[in-house]
């Protein structure tokens, strides 16, 4: 299973700099980053340092060494020019330490740096510290062609500086008194142009079918067709009403995303007002907003679900950006209980193993390194609490074995279209997802092999329930069966048994 | 009404034999049954009592099935639950939870609505069984 790895040779004819150490190293003028002390191939990596992982395309004709220095030269304490005023300060401590560059199998001109950085370069607890020193200046770096964040190693000490999510999967699943089966949701629809009255009756019937919870959309926050206050007060007389219809806790997501914090906190302190159980907010919002809220909901007993809005635009592609996995790690740390990771069957991009890697960095308390699903670090959690992964975005019910094998337990399945275009409505289409679940949870329990026998135990369970069995047969061909641009690099070698 | 917590509850009623399964399968991963049951099924009620002790050593479903039918004996017009709890460090809670029995009449829930200003409503939601004292809810009871 491990595979074929080959690091550059640091004294090869490619590579032949060696730090310049002593007064030459401050004389005035520009020298090679790798010659400044960004490029240690000696180093071994102190249990302390926080490690980032980088894809590298440097420009054509530049060295791939030198190239990664400079990333770790521009992610700390470099700029392009010596400069005497490092001599006051401790600074072979605090230059990020390249120590290891690997060409990317099957990807000419582009390379993985290892780069190490010091625990005393970044604040305790701020994930604005952190991406501002990791991803702050470099991105833009002219010699290199292209750059991508692919994975970071955060030390024990570090990710003890943060208090993480505010409820967790175990306390989520208590509050809720739900255990055993993935949990269910949907995304009101149509996303945008609902009034508070109309968009309640969509949570109501949603909720009292058999979700669990209903969810804003990411761009509903307060519009002229639908103040927000309004939507609140509709959507907690629908939850209320469902809970009392089922006897079942119900929740539905207020986003709470607005312009300011002000304008957060006031939505967040009313939607606790009314009773709700779980408020949202947008990834865009920024870290720091989101770790504030992280902090209100950890003080409110409110579970806090992150939609992770605008992701896409520098996530998706292999070459150039921040891999979804450091940002599922950043929002570990920086603490929501809930996380849009992937379907990996659904509409939206997600290659399964990649999927995997979220996954798992979402709800283990330790990774090990995997790297055919993009992990390349052992990372130890500390206990920090779980944060419960949601799969959304083009799913519906007879798929249901596929994403129970696939995503496991602990996960919220969202079915928007899945449950609100169900051809009997909205409380059918509810209906019919959680019976699909229940079925596929007790026969997995008993034994069966779901993945295969799928099909049929939906077939079985659709004969005694009428809104699956129309279910199955709106959806039955339904696929988003496209090529995943965000693939791992590494896949397992084949080791003949023996 | 059909009370939908636990995690079959839309299914039809558990036969004994799935139950068993059930069981068996959170036996063996390890997990404690515990066999509980309640004639105030709030969704906020969390404590319903407690049929003995949860069962942490047996092997086989066998015995906790013997418990559930000793505890039906004595309250079958009740709510009975099983549920199955993982002791192992980072979970430390239930994993699995459903109804096994339930009383022939459910009545549900009703709820209040407390008007306060600024269109804001204060709910509570009341079983209809609670209004009568514990022992006293459903029919035979």
């Amino acid at each position: 299973m491990s595979p074929n790895v080959t690091s550059l040779d640091p004294r090869s004819a490619a590579s032949p700099a060696a730090t310049v150490r002593g007064k030459d190293r401050y004389k005035a003028g520009v020298m090679e980053y790798r010659k400044m002390g960004y490029w240690e191939p000696d180093y071994t990596p102190k249990d302390t340092d926080v490690i980032a992982l980088f894809r590298v395309t440097p420009q054509d004709g530049v060295d791939p060494i030198e190239a990664s220095a400079a990333v770790a030269g521009e992610s700390s304490t470099a700029t392009w020019t010596v400069v005497w005023t490092d001599r006051l300060t401790a600074c072979e401590k605090y230059r990020a330490k390249c120590y290891r560059v690997d060409p990317v199998p099957n990807a000419p001109g582009q390379y993985f740096a290892y780069i190490a950085y010091d625990l005393d370069l970044f604040e305790n607890g701020s994930i604005a510290n952190l991406s501002a020193s990791i991803i702050g200046n470099v991105f833009g770096f002219k010699p290199l062609k292209a750059l991508r964040l692919e994975d970071m190693r955060l030390p024990v000490a570090y990710v003890k500086t943060f208090d993480g999510p505010p409820t967790g999967i175990v306390v989520e699943r208590e509050r809720l008194d739900k255990f055993g089966r993935p949990l269910l949701g949907a995304t009101v629809k149509p996303k945008l142009g609902l009034s508070g009255r109309n968009y309640g009756r969509v949570v109501y019937e949603a909720l009292k079918g058999g979700l669990d919870f209903t969810k804003d959309d990411e761009n509903i926050n307060s519009q002229p067709f639908m103040h927000w206050r309004d939507r609140f007060l509709y959507c907690m007389e629908a939850v209320n009403r469902a809970q009392a219809a089922t006897g079942e806790i119900k929740g539905t997501y207020l986003n709470v995303t607005a312009g300011t914090m002000e304008d957060m906190y006031e939505r967040a302190e009313f939607a606790k007002e009314l009773g709700s159980c779980i408020v949202m907010i947008d990834l865009v919002i920024g870290y720091t907003a989101i770790q504030s809220m992280s902090k209100w909901a950890r003080r409110n007993d409110m579970v806090l679900h992150l939609h992770r809005a605008g992701h896409g635009t520098y996530t998706r592609q292999k070459s150039h950006g921040v891999s979804f996995r450091v940002i599922a790690k950043w929002m570990r740390l920086a603490g929501v209980d809930h996380i849009h990771a992937g379907t990996v069957v659904g509409k939206l991009e997600g290659d399964p193993n990649t999927t995997r890697g979220y996954y798992d960095i979402c709800r283990d308390d330790f990774n090990p390194q995997r790297l055919e699903h993009g992990v390349f670090f052992d990372q130890h959690w500390a206990s920090l609490r779980k944060v419960m992964p949601v799969a959304s975005g083009g799913i519906h019910a007879g798929q249901m074995h596929q994403l129970l094998d696939l995503l496991g337990e602990d996960t919220v399945l969202q079915f928007g279209g899945g449950t609100i275009g169900h051809p009997m409505g909205i409380a059918a289409g509810a209906t019919a997802n959680r019976v699909a679940l229940e079925a596929m949870v007790l026969a997995r329990n008993e034994g069966r092999d779901i993945l295969h026998e799928g099909p049929e135990i939906l077939e079985a369970a659709g004969r005694q329930c009428q809104p699956l069995r129309q279910a199955l047969d709106v959806w039955k061909d339904v696929t988003f069966d496209y090529a995943s641009t965000d693939t791992p690099d590494f896949v397992p070698a084949v080791t003949a048994a023996m | 009404m059909r009370l939908t917590q636990g995690c079959f509850s839309f299914l039809p009623d558990l036969t004994d034999q799935q139950i068993r399964a059930q069981v068996q399968y959170a036996i063996d991963r390890g997990w404690a049954v515990n066999i509980e049951f309640t004639d105030d099924p709030h969704p906020r009620n969390t404590y319903w009592e407690m049929w003995g002790l949860p069962v942490f050593d047996v092997r086989d479903a066998a015995a906790v099935m013997m418990d559930l039918d000793a505890c039906r004996k004595v309250y079958g017009n009740r709510y009975i639950r099983v549920s199955a709890f993982d002791a192992s460090a980072g979970w430390e809670s239930l994993r699995l939870s459903f109804i096994v029995t339930r009383p022939a009449h459910e009545p549900g829930f009703s709820l209040r609505r407390d008007e306060g200003p600024g269109r804001v409503v204060r709910y509570s939601t009341h079983s209809y069984a609670a209004e009568r004292p514990e022992g006293e809810r459903y029919a035979g009871a």
